[in-house]
């Protein structure tokens, strides 16, 4: 078991944004979690990397509880996380994001992970020395996974990749997270409002509803689940 | 021939504001809050310049370097105690506080050395040279070099260091720089060392141009500063570094060509207007989302 959450709560101001989720990703998997805008999936990622504090319930990763842990401290567990709306650093080169991707790194292969990205997101390359800030919304969004796996993850988050994007990038988009998943062995847990995308490419699938998780299973019977298809595929 | 002269003078007396001004626009950026203690900060760097040139009887770039090293510490010092503890505040507690801090300051400093001014040694050759029909002493010169090299070195840090980068990041996206694993209350504190530090080598030039120091000197240095900052566009550094300057001209050129009385009216002008006609200020950041 790579990640395990464990009847999480989350307060989001006075909103009790997260009641009781629990659920597991085994390593190699991609999970998705579906669900409506406001439903909490973006509280549940937010919760993992500490960028808000959990009320209670555990987040046990690689055998560590990290529900505690300051967020700083998490990449360095090689638990990454592409946020929502991509949040590259607009005023810094392409090649000084994927730079601070490595932050916690001191080893000396630094440059050479500079490389590969750049042989997974050609596009990238051409614009290195670009401020990110100048790049289209699809090429942010590959920066955004870009950096997050010069952290070298065992497991990436990845909170809403298609948002805002053109069909044909949306497409591209998930060929890329499969290729992470199957290539990179980098085990993902995705968050998606393109419900019929997320199941199509993942193994499970949780859907999350005003905070609560109310159907789980393969993606493919969660596909088939009859509320599902109504509520989420029409 | 003159007003060429008083524009090399109004730049001198600028890169003072300016090594000012970025430690507000540098803590601005990093930590959000404007800290209204920096002029005291600065304050206190001529008087351990002072006390290490006159009670230590350390040479002058030792005295220099032990300031900044002092300097950079009590600056972090008043992070860690005074504004720390409102991290995720308003903005309205952090200004209360830093008011709080200024007079603070300015107190122990009355106590240990009183309100009369210290004369401040000379530290720097004294006279001037002539340079076709330009006549420059030959602090004005020194001034300009020692801030150029100061802001030359910070602008390498910035942009091509790795810590200089996260910084950056922090200073664009908090909560992103996190999922980077950059500490930000570490860079925080990094901010507050370095514009201190920047601060404590004005300070020292401000003690050496004026020769006579006393426990409020911090007031006007920052205020000015402050101002240059806002103009240059307040998280900026090369706004801070042109707004800095061009404080400086707008001051010399008041007092050669209308009247020194006029002078502070002038810069407090300046401020006005930025804030009427481009409250962002000249450099101020206007990024726009791309989708």
């Amino acid at each position: 078991m790579l990640l395990k959450v464990k009847d999480l709560n989350v307060n989001y101001g006075v909103i009790h944004a997260i009641k009781d989720v629990s659920f597991e990703v085994e390593e190699g998997e991609i999970v998705a979690l579906i669900g409506a805008n406001g439903a909490g999936k973006t509280s549940t990622l937010h919760a993992i990397s500490s960028l808000i504090s959990s009320k209670s319930g555990e987040i046990i990763f690689d055998g560590k509880d990290i529900s505690k842990m300051p967020a700083h401290k998490i990449v360095g567990l090689n638990l990454a996380q592409v946020p929502e709306g991509r949040r590259i650093f607009a005023q810094l080169s392409v090649e000084d994001n994927l730079e601070m991707g490595a932050f916690l790194r001191d080893d000396n292969k630094i440059e050479d992970d500079i490389q590969h990205i750049y042989s997974l997101f050609p596009r990238l390359e051409e614009r290195k020395k670009q401020l990110a800030g100048t790049l289209s919304g699809g090429e942010q969004q590959m920066l955004a996974m870009g950096r997050a796996l010069m952290s070298k993850p065992k497991l990436l988050l990845l909170d809403e990749p298609s948002m805002g994007l053109s069909p044909i990038l949306v497409n591209e988009i998930f060929d890329i997270i499969k290729t992470i998943n199957k290539e990179e062995g980098v085990t993902v847990l995705l968050v998606e409002q393109n419900a019929s995308k997320a199941l199509k490419i993942a193994d499970k699938a949780y859907v999350l509803e005003t905070g609560t998780i109310t159907v789980s299973g393969k993606a493919a019977d969660v596909a088939n689940n009859s509320r599902v298809k109504e509520a989420y595929l029409g | 021939m003159d007003f060429i002269n008083q524009i090399i003078n109004g730049l001198s007396t600028g890169s003072m504001y300016a090594l000012v001004a970025i430690g507000y626009t540098m803590v601005y950026g990093i930590g959000k809050m404007i800290n209204f203690a920096h002029g005291e900060i600065i304050m206190a760097s001529s008087y351990f310049a002072l006390v290490g040139i006159s009670s230590l009887g350390l040479p002058p770039v030792a005295a220099i370097a032990l300031s900044v090293v002092l300097t950079a510490a009590l600056g972090v010092i008043t992070e860690k105690v005074a504004y720390k503890p409102l991290r995720g505040k308003g903005s309205l507690e952090v200004l209360i506080t830093a008011i709080g801090v200024s007079y603070l300051l300015q107190n122990v400093f009355y106590l240990i050395f009183t309100s009369s001014g210290k004369t401040f040694p000379d530290i720097m050759p004294q006279g001037s040279f002539h340079l076709g029909g330009l006549h420059i002493t030959y602090i004005t010169l020194i001034t300009l070099i020692i801030s150029g090299v100061c802001t030359g070195v910070l602008l390498f840090f910035i942009h091509k260091t790795k810590m200089g980068k996260a910084m950056r990041a922090v200073s664009e996206d908090a909560g992103a720089a996190q999922l980077m694993g950059i500490n930000v209350s570490s860079t925080i504190s990094l901010a507050f060392a370095i514009g201190s530090g920047l601060g404590a080598v004005a300070g020292v030039i401000y003690g050496a141009k004026f020769s006579l120091i006393n426990p409020y000197i911090g007031a006007m240095l920052g205020i000015k500063a402050f101002i240059a900052a806002v103009l240059g566009g307040i998280g900026s550094i090369p706004g801070a570094m042109v707004g800095g300057l061009m404080i400086g001209v707008a001051e010399s050129l008041t007092i050669s060509y209308i009247s020194s009385d006029f002078s502070d009216a002038i810069v407090f002008g300046i401020l006005i207007l930025i804030l009427l006609i481009k409250p962002a200020g000249l450099f101020g950041k206007n990024v726009r989302e791309k989708v």
